[in-house]
């Protein structure tokens, strides 16, 4: 297959047969030489301490490239962070390829190169993984699947429940930019490249916020619905509130601006490389100074607080820029541009 | 149903096509509304298309009779 | 200078509200404020406005929400347009979701790319040209909006761009206003008027609320400071009892407005009646294109029924359009009808008043 680079992906290749061999062999295989995991085996045996964590993610996006990053970095990072999140160190991947009939090949082995650095800088390692070939138009150009195991090293109350009446609401970085970035590259916004993805690995900051034991109560990272949707999450069913303040929320001003011409919000716009964490107001600036001693934490802020129930429960409140308040809600439904 | 942004002239292209730019970001836009835009200038974007220019003057004024409201508040409390 | 951070300046803001708390309180009855335009609806629930009003002041929705005024019939036909004559429908985002009086929508198009969403009309001189078989662009907006498509569909006939068609649902706020204030059920107490559609059409079109009908309407828009601003300017005339038309946007809006965009209009669409979702027939109130474009005009060519106005039983969207009635007040809202499952389309459409109300929601008391 070297030298066919200019070739498409055929139900042959999917089908078990020789030609299978040849795009395992030739286009996946390399991307993953390891020591330890030498080739990507149906199964594979390994050791582990502990308790663990294990998640799993599926990856549809589209267009599969845009700025700042692909599907196959967004499949490692994506899984990896959702483990950081709950408190793991995340491991070992196995990585599910679903490509359509009519995806060039050179594109599938520009994903899996992504795959395999995203992998080294994530720290884990992809050691199983399986390929099919889907018929033209079933398929959207190539879907991925990861999932992930890692060891747990948090305290074990580390959730939502654990929030408390005054706790402090923290975001880790600029919001809005992922989501922004690929609608943009699949609108052909011409916003240029002046948005990327910020697609990351959220490990070190977790391990930054581990580090306060039972003080960290609950920490998400912002993937669908943005920051809006977790904010939601944190307090849902509960006999509290939240009130965050907008002009504490970090935005980088394009992003705001890009936001602002689609009609969108910034707070419920994706992001890959961003979370929330609440913490006891006792460490709160200690928090923030940790994360930002991160390269991608470095603008952290403290956006809010947890507040008593009576009429506030469940509902997170926001003060605007001008000091009026509304409720944040949970976002709904189709992100779509609008025009009105 | 009017969601239009101010965003600054950056290049005229032709009569009929400028870049207007806020910070980093980059849009091509119609102009074929908006007569004699320049560099410089402010225009409202409404559908990739500038639909008029804005008037600093006018801009100025407005926020001046504001301030006058803002500073009459801040005396009183 | 970044123009629009000066008028989200918090002291601003702050001054203008302890100046209509004075005035309101002067008055000393309930105040019923009109805004017509859904950016302003859903631009002052963002900010958070209604929260520093004093209670006697009520802003109230109008009808200015284009998606929320277009008949449901607009959707079947667009649909008909795909399933059974082979066309490809362009749209601005806003329709995608509004669904038909059978409860479908043009989502279920946009995977097989039947369906393609424009941010610009300008987009449909390339994608007419790329997509085989014919293009039909959905023409929903107000005079904000309508120049935009009227200059494309001037330079696609320029240029000789064949298949592009223009299925018009143009509304025009003016004669809508009239129609409002001339229902005698109305109950407003001033406008704060549209600030994109005045840059286009200027003041005089509105000349007639002060003139005929004695109501103060100032042209608002929509950063904090200008609502608030427009807001203060029609509690003034209130007070004084002088109505009068005012421009509280003349950073934007001239006197006569853009007369090269109402230029381009005038050369390509004529003036037509149109229906109005929850408010019926007004006449004058559409344009749709000119005989010398009626090869480009899809409801021509295509012959598609015209389109009635009727709402889904239990349905309130008409009278919550006309402010007769706000959104807790309907039975179905937040119940039988929410953003997942919309009945009406106040819901479907991100501007429309029960969408707005709903995501940007007041705390409760």
């Amino acid at each position: 297959m070297n030298g066919h680079e200019h070739d498409l992906i055929t139900l042959e290749h999917g089908s078990g047969g020789a030609l299978s061999r040849e795009l395992v062999e030739q286009i996946v295989y390399p991307c993953f030489h390891g020591e330890a995991y030498p080739e990507l085996a149906d199964s594979t045996r390994f050791t582990l301490t502990g308790t663990v964590c294990m998640t799993t993610d599926s990856y549809t996006v589209d267009p599969p490239f845009f700025p700042g990053g692909d599907i196959g970095r967004l499949a490692v990072h994506g899984t990896c962070n959702d483990l950081a999140v709950a408190g793991a160190v995340p491991r070992f991947l196995s990585l599910g390829l679903i490509v359509e009939e009519g995806f060039a090949v050179a594109d599938l082995s520009r994903l899996l190169r992504s795959v395999s650095s995203a992998a080294e800088e994530a720290d884990v390692a992809v050691v199983t993984g399986d390929t099919k070939v889907v018929p033209r138009g079933k398929g959207g150009g190539i879907y991925i699947n990861t999932a992930g195991i890692g060891e747990f090293r948090a305290h074990p109350a580390l959730s939502a429940a654990s929030i408390e009446e005054g706790d402090a609401v923290l975001v880790s970085g600029p919001i809005g930019a992922h989501g922004i970035a690929v609608m943009a590259a699949r609108e052909k916004l011409r916003v240029g490249s002046a948005v990327q993805s910020d697609c990351a690995p959220l490990l070190p900051l977790c391990t930054s916020l581990v580090a306060f034991g039972n003080e960290l109560r609950f920490m998400r990272d912002a993937t669908r619905g943005g920051v809006a949707a977790v904010l939601n999450e944190a307090i849902s069913g509960r006999e509290i509130g939240m009130e965050i303040a907008e002009e504490l929320l970090p935005v980088d001003a394009t992003v705001q601006s890009v936001a602002d011409i689609l009609g969108l919000s910034p707070l419920e716009i994706a992001n890959e490389g961003v979370l929330v964490a609440v913490v006891s107001n006792r460490i709160a600036q200690e928090a923030v100074s940790s994360l930002r001693a991160n390269a991608i934490g470095r603008r952290a802020a403290v956006v809010g607080r947890i507040v008593g129930g009576g009429g506030h429960s469940g509902s997170v409140v926001l003060e605007t820029a001008v000091g009026g308040r509304r409720i944040v809600d949970l976002p709904r439904g189709l992100l779509l541009p609008r025009i009105c | 149903m009017c969601l239009a942004v101010p965003l600054q002239v950056e290049e005229i292209l032709d009569a009929r096509t400028a870049v207007v730019a806020q910070g980093s970001f980059r849009l091509t836009v119609d102009i074929s509304m908006v007569e004699d835009a320049a560099p410089g200038d402010f225009v409202i974007v409404h559908a990739g298309f500038a639909i008029e220019k804005l008037d600093e003057q006018s801009a100025q004024k407005t926020l001046a009779l504001f301030d006058d409201f803002r500073a009459a508040n801040e005396d009183a409390t | 200078m970044q123009p629009d951070l000066a008028f989200r300046d918090r002291e601003r803001a702050a001054g203008i509200v302890a100046r209509i708390r004075e005035i309101a309180g002067r008055l000393g009855r309930d105040i019923r404020i009109m805004e017509v335009c859904g950016t302003h609806t859903v631009s002052l629930r963002r900010h958070g406005i209604h929260s520093l009003l004093p209670r006697t002041v009520r802003l109230v929705s109008g009808p200015g929400c284009p998606v929320c005024v277009t008949p449901s019939g607009f959707v079947a036909n667009a649909l008909r347009l795909i399933e059974k004559r082979g066309v490809t429908v362009a749209t601005f985002g806003d329709m995608v979701k509004v669904p038909d009086p059978e409860g479908r929508s043009l989502s279920s198009y946009l995977g097989s790319g039947r369906v393609r969403i424009v941010y610009s009309p300008l987009e449909l001189l390339e994608l007419a040209e790329e997509v085989p078989g014919p293009t039909v662009f959905l023409g929903i907006g107000f005079e904000t909006t309508i120049p935009a498509i009227a200059s494309v569909f001037e330079r696609a006939r320029q240029q000789g761009i064949r298949e592009l068609y223009l299925y018009s649902a143009f509304k025009t706020v003016p004669r809508a206003l009239r129609a409002l204030v001339t229902d005698p059920e109305c109950a407003i107490d001033g406008f704060l008027l549209p600030g994109h559609v005045s840059v286009v059409i200027g003041l005089d079109p509105y000349r007639f609320l002060a003139g005929e009908f004695g109501l103060p309407g100032v042209v608002g828009g929509f950063e904090p400071v200008d609502m608030l601003g427009a807001i203060l300017g029609i509690l003034s005339q209130l007070e004084s009892g002088v109505s009068a038309i005012e421009n509280a946007y003349p950073r934007a809006v001239r006197d006569d407005g853009n007369p090269a965009a109402r230029a381009v209009v005038n050369r390509t669409l004529v003036e037509s009646d149109a229906v109005w979702r929850g408010l019926g027939r007004i006449d004058g109130s559409g344009l749709r294109l000119r005989e010398e474009y009626a090869d480009m005009d899809a409801g021509r060519v295509f012959s598609l029924p015209e389109v009635v106005d009727r709402d889904p039983p239990g349905c309130l969207c008409g009278r919550v359009i006309q402010g007769k009635v706000t959104p807790p007040e309907c039975p179905l809202f937040g119940r039988r009808c929410t953003p997942d499952r919309p009945v009406g389309p106040c819901m479907v459409s991100s501007e429309g008043t029960c969408a707005a109300y709903l995501k940007y929601r007041e705390e409760s008391a």
